[in-house]
């Protein structure tokens, strides 16, 4: 279909639990600057899947290599050094640190100045987090979120807190960022806004998106290719029009027809 | 700009303190104060060097840990063997107390913070048990009878063990690698996610947390006449971690102010020796129910003399 190399290829990978395989032989691959859905009916494998991908479970079987490299047995943050940056499906902000200060845990990674330096208090520790600090300020503003910045996380409302988890996971630099269903509890009015943000992401960053999501207009509207697992296999891809008329993809949502 | 205003308020916190130094130094020399006052001097100083340092691991990296008495009992036997066994001078004894603390966390850290919570909390308590089943079977040390141990702790030491515990900790805390151990605290997935490597600074947190205690087990130590395996019982543990409840999860200031007050009010309710722990737990009890989120909360001393819009934690009055 395309040319050009995958930015990241999924090949074959399951994990089992015990007797149970929440995911089995699941091929994905997604090229750079594409943005892709992942939908399912619930419990399909869906969050467990992006589990796999960040580290936070290690698949029993396959490979997922990212520009070439395999991830396999990467502990989650070497991942995210690499480049795979992700929300969650229930917010996991730091919610007693500041907005600002939740960015800023986010460049940890791209520090310099060690342990040492700060307890000392030497010039390269000013310096760094003198750094740090404009780094976030300037990023803040993009995503409107600069007045709040010494606000606690926790004080957000609930819109502001999704858009302030994607602003994290984009600090971490990605250049495949996995949104868990970002839209999940949020009215028309912040789906809209939602929808704007994720534009503007991608032209901003040059940036790769997987997301998965039940809000179908919106996976719909925004996504270029979808992918559908149920049962922890997939089971069908294409276009979002394709899609709509899988009668696979229906029978898994809707129940197979009655004869 | 704001640097050179922080740097100021540092400086200032330093000199308060000195001030306070210098005057119970002209105290205690000119005989004024006593040596019942004294002791409780000495006394308070430990607790929150041993407060500051639980801090860092509960407070601030969330690790709930409750074997710090074993950190204490590791810190207060090692320098003791360099000064009674090996004429060590004391200041060596103190970097010695802290180090072989500090090894102890990286030794029982490196394996143990893989755990979480209630885990964790079982394994770390083992561990001081095991330190202090140890120290009772090494006849080096004195066995059960203990040791016995020159009195060398003065006012001076303590003092700049405490100002050195309350600057290394506040400096530590408000920088990035603070930032990092409070995510880990706040969501140990989320920071994982973030790219921080949480084993790492748990274990730093850890390896951090055990050295001061060590110095104050050191302290300790040389501020009896003997120090027995019995001291350092998980009681004592319990001990410090109220103080860090009491303060406030999170609060720097908060630790130091419980371990002020509960120093206190503990020295204080000696002359009442049938009543003292019925006393003592009222207090805690009453204090949790009416302020369950400790003294501070995790506010900072400094935040509240600051304008609205600050929010980094800067060094605090080590009146101690």
């Amino acid at each position: 279909m395309k040319t050009k190399t995958p930015l990241l290829k999924v090949e074959s990978v399951g994990i089992q639990f015990g007797g149970l395989k929440a995911v089995s032989d699941v091929n994905v691959e997604l090229y750079p600057g594409e943005l892709v859905g992942l939908i399912g009916p619930n419990g399909a494998g869906k969050t467990t899947f992006f589990n796999l991908l960040t580290g936070v479970y290690v698949p029993t079987e396959g490979t997922i290599s990212l520009e070439g490299e395999d991830l396999k047995k990467r502990p989650p943050y070497k991942i995210t050094q690499k480049g795979i940056s992700r929300t969650f499906q229930n917010i996991r902000l730091f919610s007693e640190l500041s907005v600002i200060d939740n960015v800023k845990v986010a460049y940890h990674s791209l520090s310099k100045h060690s342990i040492l330096s700060s307890i000392l208090r030497m010039p390269i520790h000013f310096k760094g987090e003198k750094e740090m600090d404009e780094k976030a300020i300037e990023f803040l503003k993009i995503f409107n979120l600069d007045q709040y910045k010494d606000e606690k996380a926790k004080n957000l409302p609930y819109g502001k807190q999704r858009r302030l988890e994607i602003a994290r996971a984009l600090a971490a630099n990605p250049k495949l960022l996995l949104l868990d269903e970002p839209a999940a509890g949020m009215n028309p009015q912040e789906t809209h806004e939602l929808m704007n943000l994720i534009a503007l992401i991608r032209e901003k960053f040059d940036l790769t998106v997987l997301l998965i999501e039940h809000d179908m207009p919106l996976v719909m509207g925004v996504c270029e290719r979808i992918y559908v697992l149920d049962h922890g296999q997939l089971i069908a891809q294409g276009q979002p029009e394709e899609i709509r008329n899988n009668p696979k993809v229906i029978e898994a949502y809707l129940g197979e027809e009655v004869s | 700009m704001t640097t050179i205003k922080r740097a100021k308020g540092f400086w200032l916190s330093i000199s308060l303190s000195l001030i306070f130094f210098a005057i119970i130094q002209v105290l205690i020399g000119g005989g004024s104060l006593n040596p019942f006052y004294q002791n409780t001097l000495m006394f308070i100083g430990i607790n929150i060097i041993l407060a500051a340092s639980l801090h860092l691991i509960i407070g601030i990296t969330g690790q709930f840990s409750i074997g710090h008495a074993g950190f204490l009992a590791v810190g207060a036997y090692a320098s003791a063997v360099m000064t009674m066994k090996l004429n060590m001078p004391f200041t060596l004894a103190l970097v010695v107390g802290g180090l072989a603390a500090a090894l102890a966390g990286l030794i029982i850290g490196i394996p143990s913070l893989r755990l979480k919570g209630d885990y964790l909390a079982i394994a770390t308590l083992g561990f001081g048990e095991i330190v202090r089943i140890m120290l009772l079977n090494i006849d080096y040390v004195g066995g059960a009878s203990g040791m016995q141990v020159s009195h060398l702790t003065t006012w001076p030491w303590v003092f700049a063990s405490v100002l050195i515990t309350i600057i290394v900790i506040r400096n530590f805390t408000s920088s990035t690698h603070g930032r990092a151990c409070i995510s880990i605290r706040e969501d140990e997935t989320a920071a994982d996610s973030m790219g921080i490597n949480t084993t790492y600074y748990k274990v730093v947190a850890f390896a951090i947390g055990a050295f001061f205690a060590g110095i104050a087990g050191a302290l300790y130590a040389h501020n009896f006449y003997i120090i027995q395996p019995s001291n350092f019982g998980f009681l004592k543990s319990f001990d410090i971690l109220i103080l860090v409840v009491l303060g406030g999860l999170g609060s720097l200031s908060g630790a130091v102010l419980a371990a002020i007050l509960l120093t206190v009010i503990t020295t204080f309710l000696q002359d009442y020796p049938e009543t003292r722990m019925i006393i003592y737990s009222l207090v805690l009890i009453i204090m949790m129910i009416y302020r369950p989120q400790g003294l501070m909360g995790t506010k900072e001393i400094t935040s509240m003399f600051k304008r609205k819009g600050g929010s980094s934690h800067e060094n605090k009055n080590t009146a101690a």
